[in-house]
């Protein structure tokens, strides 16, 4: 919706919200340091409110308790937004909420309605493109249009992606401006009091499996093809989709009470077991706070909402009462999300040193969900995605692949990358071309479209249980990727191992898959080595080749920056590494010295690579598929950087790894630095640290700023970042003023001094400056609130409008119907695939089996050391319910198996009152280190871990590409790795054997 | 009048986050060693819950604290005399079980085990045996309302509360929890001191901070019966008991309390309160229902002239007299009157006190399972509250609800006020009615908002210097013995008890 990921508020915002709600967020656990301010928060006078299936600990916070049905919560905000629209917008116009909407969202734009039968279904945004007032306009694919309410006319809005990318600068910005000649215009939101016509338009219901035809206001435009086409505002396609009826025609819900009627609080009762009052109140507590207070309401969220198979319908719908409410880029407001993903604050240095950029290196940065649903061969297993995702009958047939041919077409067309690239060694490939003729970059790329072309040469994700495409070395980093975050650990252990695992479920992708290639013996054992760089004997230590020690917080120095507060951190070496840790920056860096010492055997001069990247967000790669189109079916030509990946040919020099390393390359001084589509100049600080004499190498007779040592890396970061080095910080603002046409390094002015480093972090904290590459504003002490910069400074989103988006356009989403915020109930159990071949035997009971973060853990680490052990029970037990223990003959602390198809764990039962029946709770993450007893129903096999009963579900919608804000960017845009929606069976454990 | 000085607490509940850093600091700190594992001198409880040692509130078990005897308090279990009857058979003393054997894990598994078909795991082995364990309980056991029909349904507190009303505190609609964080209450009655056949047990004069000479402990274990709060421990190594010390020697040098510095909820607040010494017997014999008005009483006003002269006669620094007129215990305890000693009905008078905490207001279940918990303003009253009056009463007020509600009151008042400054979407009347149910007004509840959501560290810990002069006094003839804690004084030292 906002083109950008992790950007939320500094816990100390929580503070200036006036209402709290915590959803699927368990503060008190996981956001410990922080919590304060919420508690803070409430006795000045916020209301807060706390969503959560079972009474968590910061329940204990709240001023009301809302227990949803697990994983329902996107209803109760369907429901809300319901009220929000119907009193807040149509009973009566919120003036603040008009105007917010009007300027920072998607609404007043314009759809273009589909004909189908006699009814007509919400299409694609209109193009300036497709109109003859605009159909000259540069970009006219990614420029949308608007009505002129004072008018009537059609306007092309300044600060949509076309703008962004034009060669005219200074366009790219929320001022109600038309594009191409600077006319002032006011948006219209609706055309209920103007229209030509009032046309039934479908909208479905999910929970119900109803398909509803509404009236929405229309008006016509010609097209440059001549056709007349019915528009219709986002505006008001969104009150067709929430079912509120402005007197319009159509199934429009009698009132709040309307079960039947999507969506009504009295239909959201059915799916969250949340009486309707309850979100009748709170969507009038929550607009009438929002109102009163210009926009300070906030949702707080965890992974307990990200991680459910429709997790981004619960962001969206939630999200949604926030922008009719006018709570985005507002301190006290905003839908802030903590989950994994942490901010890496100075990204824009930083980004550049860890991938080598600065010595013009290509890294090969892969999107993980992907990498091990196809790797670990936990595909085979998947049945058809379209069978639990609740997919429109109509659906165009793309909707109905497996979510395997999803990832091939995905990579094909370069929406998201893949390695290993192709079943053939890069550098041979490079070679062969050459061989065959290819002298420039470009003949090598055509070499390689016109081998995929002729299928001589073909992806690795195409067939990824041929040997050839096997990944064979495998470097776990500071990751407990064989545990704690390993989805499916037993199919790893298995497919990537080769060792004992408990998964029985049957390889069924074969029946569905038509792309890539289902071969039918799966492969075991795909890694040749496994090295574990780690401070822990954790699971993936154990199963590791070697084991790397490396030095843990206070052994190093490191930098350390979250979104939860606005400063960075300084690990700092209070003892040195113990036994022979080493700290990770040097253990990569012998590892690249032995390797530029073998380089000169094996690679003594320098080989071309090839490396496919993918099209990327925050570049003009995002503005090049406007529809989607898959060149392997001949739908188009294969054009690289543009209708497919691109393809980068490289020349590597192996023998230089390691100077390399130690070395700060000239790219800096040559490229300048940037982030998030900001860039800026910096051969002068480059220079600067050229100076520093004590702190450079000196590599074939010429100087470079020296990366040796932890601290010079350190302080590489820091002296190159906007965060860090106010004159730097200056430029980045002056590089974003030519591109919106606004005034903006006034931000940057009182900062021009600062200068932080390694030294400066240590001796005391310091908070870093406002950015231009972030989305907060922190002058003078203000909360750093995602989106304040956009909303104070209408400087565009960086998404397809440049404002939020309500509605999304892309085919895929369309074809999947989520193009409008929706509510899709979450998978059922028995399309889902856990429990095929598990019989319960009667004595078990299937439960819905939770993973959240647990008390003392940062997902494994800290949670097994002995105190947090002792503090607890000794172990990760399975929490469940008085009720449903009871119905099993369970007492507390009971040795339970919990099982299903992908796995088992044995631990012991937890019995409580604040978890609800029907779902059961194993906290993340236990390690196979201590106390796992065997498995009975596995015949007396050790059993495992949490995420041994999980198994990767990929939703295709989250995996296209190419077309603004869907556009990938290193772990940023991507599927998730849903875990949420699985289910077990838990029995009693007659017999405990170690 | 005879004044005294005396460090004391005050913990705000409603911002505990039940994190447990304060027990790691202290167990990092004080009792990381053999002997001494299973002791937590900080320790955090769920509620509703049993606690640690197991249902260590229920006196009829374990005979703790004072029992009123006329106009005099005396011993309820382990009196000198009695105690000295029972040295080899004292029924009333907590074992192991009842706190929790610890364990370890036999980690060394993971390296020599044989190759097999499996993973090695480690199992738990005893701390004490050095055996494998069924691990069976722990220091916190009941985490999160973990184990609720074993443990919070056996909680104590709900004794005067009817089977249905209890039942109905584990269903959805009532259900909640909060965390009990405690440690000793360096009580102004301290029974642990009264107990001790040996004499080791002492009050600080300086500060009333309650010591155990380790030198002349004589593992009566008379302390550990006696403590009604259970917060004098054996050590099964040293053969001698051990408490929590206040880590005087970090408020010596003016530093808080580990527990308290590493507090991430930012819940807990020291400081001096003046009393008066002469008045304890008569507050400790009070009738229950006037007890919490008793021990109030006993503080006194550090600004009154006439104090301040009779702290000074009795040695006691200005420096000291400054402190305890910015003591933010002095606000909450005496000045708002919202934060209540915890079983005041033990009759120790112990110094720590706490401000309640809030909880979500209660909901509905209908017939068909539908949940409902809207409320008619923004805050539902009092009268909504999860937990019954009578069950807060029972920890905080000797059953006192009226009591009870009133500071609860004065909290919604807090919120309530706030927001009208803060927002102001509130009728003038509701606000009014709230600040008059409180027994309050706009300024306090700025103030008390301010304490409880904005206090800086030195707000929150106001620590009285420690003279130069004292400790050279202190440090003659003080006897250390490694790897004890506690050491104390031989010499009577010239002030104080
Ligand atoms: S709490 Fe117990 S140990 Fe501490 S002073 Fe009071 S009676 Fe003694
Ligand atoms: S550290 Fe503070 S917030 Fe955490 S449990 Fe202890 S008293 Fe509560």
């Amino acid at each position: 919706m906002w083109g950008e990921q992790t950007d939320v508020c500094e816990s100390a915002d929580w503070y200036n919200s006036k209402f709290i709600v915590s959803m699927g967020a368990n503060l008190g656990m996981t956001r410990t340091p922080d919590i304060h301010f919420f508690s803070e928060a409430r006795h000045n006078g916020s209301k807060t409110v706390v969503m959560s299936p079972d009474f968590s600990m910061v329940a204990k916070h709240a001023d009301q308790w809302i227990p949803a049905h697990a994983g329902s919560d996107g209803a109760f905000w369907m429901a809300v937004t319901h009220v929000i629209l119907k009193e807040w917008h149509v009973d009566k116009q919120t003036p603040y909420f008009m105007d917010y909407v009007k300027r920072y969202t998607d609404s007043p734009f314009l759809v273009r309605l589909d004909k189908k039968g006699d009814h007509f279904a919400p299409g694609r945004l209109m193009r300036a493109k497709e109109v003859n007032e605009y159909k000259n306009v540069t970009n006219g694919d990614w420029k949308f249009l608007m009505a002129d309410a004072a008018t009537g006319a059609l306007i092309t809005p300044k600060g949509t992606m076309g703008y962004r990318w034009d060669e005219q600068q200074g366009n790219w910005n929320l001022k109600f401006e038309n594009g191409t000649d600077n006319r002032a215009y006011d948006p219209e939101l609706t055309f209920l009091n103007k229209h030509d016509e009032v046309l039934q338009v479908e909208f479905l219901d999910y929970g119900h499996q109803h398909l509803a035809k509404r009236g929405v206001p229309v008006r016509y435009i010609t097209t440059v093809d001549g056709e007349r086409v019915p528009v219709a505002t986002i505006y008001d396609i969104t009150m067709g989709q929430y079912g509120v009826g402005r007197g319009l025609a159509g199934e429009y819900p009698a009132d709040y009470n309307d079960k039947n009627a999507s969506y009504t609080p009295a239909w959201q009762e059915i799916f969250t077991g949340i009486g309707r009052n309850t979100a009748i109140k709170f969507a009038r507590e929550w607009a009438g706070t929002a109102e009163a207070t210009k926009g300070r309401c906030m949702v707080i969220v965890g992974a307990a909402i990200n991680h459910w198979f429709h997790g981004n319908l619960m962001y969206r719908s939630a999200i949604m009462a926030q922008m009719l409410t006018g709570c985005n880029g507002r301190n006290g407001g905003g839908m802030n999300h903590y989950v994994g993903q942490e901010k890496l604050a100075p990204v824009d240095s930083w980004g550049t040193i860890m991938s080598g950029k600065d010595h013009g290196t290509v890294p090969r940065l892969q999107q993980a969900p992907i990498w091990h649903y196809i790797n670990s061969s936990q595909w085979r297993y998947d049945n058809n995605q379209a069978d639990y995702n609740s997919v429109p009958n109509d659906a165009n047939p793309l909707a109905r692949k497996h979510s395997a041919d999803w990832v091939l077409m995905s990579v094909r067309n370069g929406w998201m990358p893949f390695f290993p690239q192709y079943n053939k060694s890069n550098l041979d490939i490079a070679r062969d071309a050459r061989k065959e003729g290819a002298q420039t970059e470009a003949d090598i790329r055509d070499y390689v479209v016109r081998k995929l072309k002729s299928k001589e040469l073909d992806y690795s994700v195409a067939d990824p249980d041929d040997p050839i495409n096997f990944p064979r070395n495998w470097f776990i980093w500071r990751g407990n990727a064989l545990m704690s975050s390993a989805k499916g650990h037993e199919y790893m252990l298995n497919h990537y191992l080769g060792t004992h695992h408990n998964d029985i479920a049957n390889e069924v992708a074969g029946e569905y898959v038509t792309d890539i290639k289902y071969r039918e013996k799966s492969p075991s054992g795909k890694m040749d080595l496994v090295v574990d760089i780690n401070f822990r004997m954790d699971t993936s230590a154990l199963y590791s080749d070697i084991v790397l020690p490396t030095a843990s917080w206070y052994e190093k120095a490191d930098l350390n920056s979250t979104d939860m507060h606005s400063f960075i951190h300084p690990l700092s070496e209070a003892v040195p590494p113990v036994w022979e840790a080493k700290t990770d920056w040097q253990i990569f860096q012998s590892i690249a010295k032995k390797v530029s010492e073998m380089a000169k055997t094996h690679f003594p001069a320098p080989v071309t690579d090839i490396v496919n990247v993918a099209l990327s967000h925050d570049s003009a790669d995002e503005i090049t598929q406007p529809r989607l189109l898959d060149w392997t079916k001949g739908e188009c030509e294969p054009i690289p950087g543009k209708t497919m990946h691109k393809i980068v040919v490289i020349d590597r020099d192996y023998t230089q790894i390691h100077n390399k390393f130690i070395t700060l390359g000239e790219g800096v001084a040559k490229q300048g630095l940037g982030a998030h589509g900001v860039k800026y100049e910096c051969a002068d600080v480059y220079q600067e640290m050229l100076e520093k004499k004590n702190h450079v190498q000196v590599v074939d007779g010429k100087e470079y700023p020296s990366l040796r040592e932890d601290v010079e890396a350190c302080d590489a970061v820091l002296k190159l970042s906007t965060l860090t080095n106010g004159k730097l910080n200056m430029r980045g603002y002056q590089m974003l003023e030519k591109k919106t046409g606004l005034a903006l390094t006034d931000l940057a002015e009182g900062l021009q001094a600062v200068r932080i480093d390694y030294k400066d972090l240590q001796t005391r904290p310091h908070r870093y400056n406002t950015s231009a590459v972030w989305s907060g504003l922190m002058n003078d002490g203000r909360a750093y609130a995602a989106y304040t910069f956009q909303v104070d400074r209408l400087v565009p989103w960086r998404t397809l409008t440049g404002r939020q988006h309500i509605y999304m356009d892309h085919d895929g989403y369309i074809m999947f119907g989520e193009h409008l915020p929706t509510y899709k109930p979450s998978p059922l159990p028995q399309v889902y695939g856990d429990i095929r071949k598990t019989v319960n035997d009667g004595k078990a009971r299937m439960l819905n089996c939770l993973t959240p973060h647990g008390k003392w853990h940062i997902h494994s680490t800290y949670g097994d050391t002995l105190r947090m052990l002792t503090l607890s029970r000794g172990m990760e037990p399975c929490w469940m319910s008085e009720k449903d223990a009871a119905d099993l003959g369970i007492k507390d602390n009971d040795w339970v198996e919990v099982y299903n198809d992908h796995g088992v764990y044995c631990t012991r039962a937890c019995v409580s009152s604040r978890i609800p029946r029907g779902v059961c709770i194993v906290y993340h993450s236990p390690e196979r280190t201590y106390t796992v007893p065997k498995s009975q129903v596995r015949g007396g096999r050790r059993a495992g871990g949490h995420n041994s009963f999980t198994r990767v579900h990929l939703k295709p919608s989250l995996m296209v590409g190419g077309y603004g804000q869907f556009s990938f960017h290193f772990n940023y845009w991507g599927p998730v790795g849903a875990n949420r929606d699985t289910h077990v069976l838990v029995r009693k454990m007659e017999k405990v054997e170690f | 009048m005879n004044i005294r000085s005396q460090i004391s607490m005050v913990f705000h509940l409603d911002k505990c986050i039940g994190c447990h850093t304060c027990s790691i600091a202290c167990k990092n700190v004080w009792t990381d060693r053999k002997g001494a594992e299973y002791m937590w001198w900080n320790n955090v409880e769920t509620k509703p819950g049993t606690g640690y040692p197991t249902k260590w509130e229920d006196q009829e078990i374990y005979k703790g604290g004072w029992d009123k005897n006329g106009d005099t308090v005396s011993l309820r279990g382990a009196g000198k005399l009695r105690g000295l009857k029972n040295i080899f058979h004292n029924p009333n003393m907590p074992v192991l079980e009842d706190y929790y054997e610890p364990w370890t894990y036999k980690y060394s598994d993971l390296f020599t085990a044989p190759e097999g078909n499996d993973q090695p795991t480690a199992r738990p082995v005893s701390l004490v045996t050095g055996e494998h364990i069924d691990v069976k309980a722990g220091p916190n056991w009941d985490d999160d309302l973990g184990g609720s029909p074993d443990y919070a349904r056996k909680d104590v507190n709900f004794k005067a509360l009817t089977p249905s009303e209890q039942e109905s505190l584990f269903q959805l609609e009532q259900m909640t929890m909060f965390y009990l964080p405690r440690i000793c209450n360096h009580c102004l009655n301290p029974a642990c001191v009264a107990s001790c056949p040996s004499g080791a047990i002492y009050k600080r004069g300086e500060d009333g901070i309650v010591l155990i000479n380790q030198e002349r402990c004589r593992a009566w274990r008379m302390c550990v019966t006696a403590c009604p709060y259970k917060k004098s421990y054996y050590n099964w190594n040293t053969g001698k008991s051990e408490k929590c010390i206040l880590c005087y020697p970090r408020l010596e040098s003016g530093q808080a309390p580990a527990c308290m510095h590493s507090c991430v909820g930012r819940i807990r607040y020291l400081g001096v309160m003046l009393y008066d010494a002469d008045r304890i017997e008569q507050v400790a014999s009070a009738p229950e229902r006037d007890l919490v008005d008793a021990q109030l009483g006993i503080y006194v006003d550090p600004f009154d002239e006439n104090v301040i002269k009779a702290a000074k006669a009795n040695g006691i620094a200005d420096s000291t007299i400054r402190a305890a007129q910015l003591s933010p215990v002095w606000k909450f305890v005496k000045q708002w009157g919202i934060a209540l000693p915890l079983h005041p009905e033990f009759r120790t008078i112990p110094n720590l006190f706490y401000v309640p905490p809030m909880l979500p207001a209660m909901a509905s279940v209908d017939a068909d399972g539908v949940y409902d918990s809207h409320t008619e303003s923004l805050w539902a009253g009092i009268e909504k509250s999860r937990l019954p009056m009578q069950y807060l009463a029972s920890l905080f007020t000797a059953g006192d609800t009226e009591r009870m509600k009133l500071v609860l009151k004065k909290l919604l008042a807090v919120k309530i006020s706030r927001r009208n400054t803060t927002v102001g979407d509130l009728s003038a009347k509701e606000v009014a009615d709230a600040l008059e149910g409180g027994r309050t007004n706009a300024k306090e509840a700025d103030a008390i908002f301010r304490l409880t959501s904005l206090a800086t560290f030195e707000e929150r810990f106001v620590i009285p210097p420690a003279h130069r002069e004292e400790s050279i006094e202190m440090l003659e003839d003080t006897g250390d013995v490694k790897g004890n804690t506690g050491f104390g004084f031989k010499l009577k030292p010239a002030r104080g008890l």
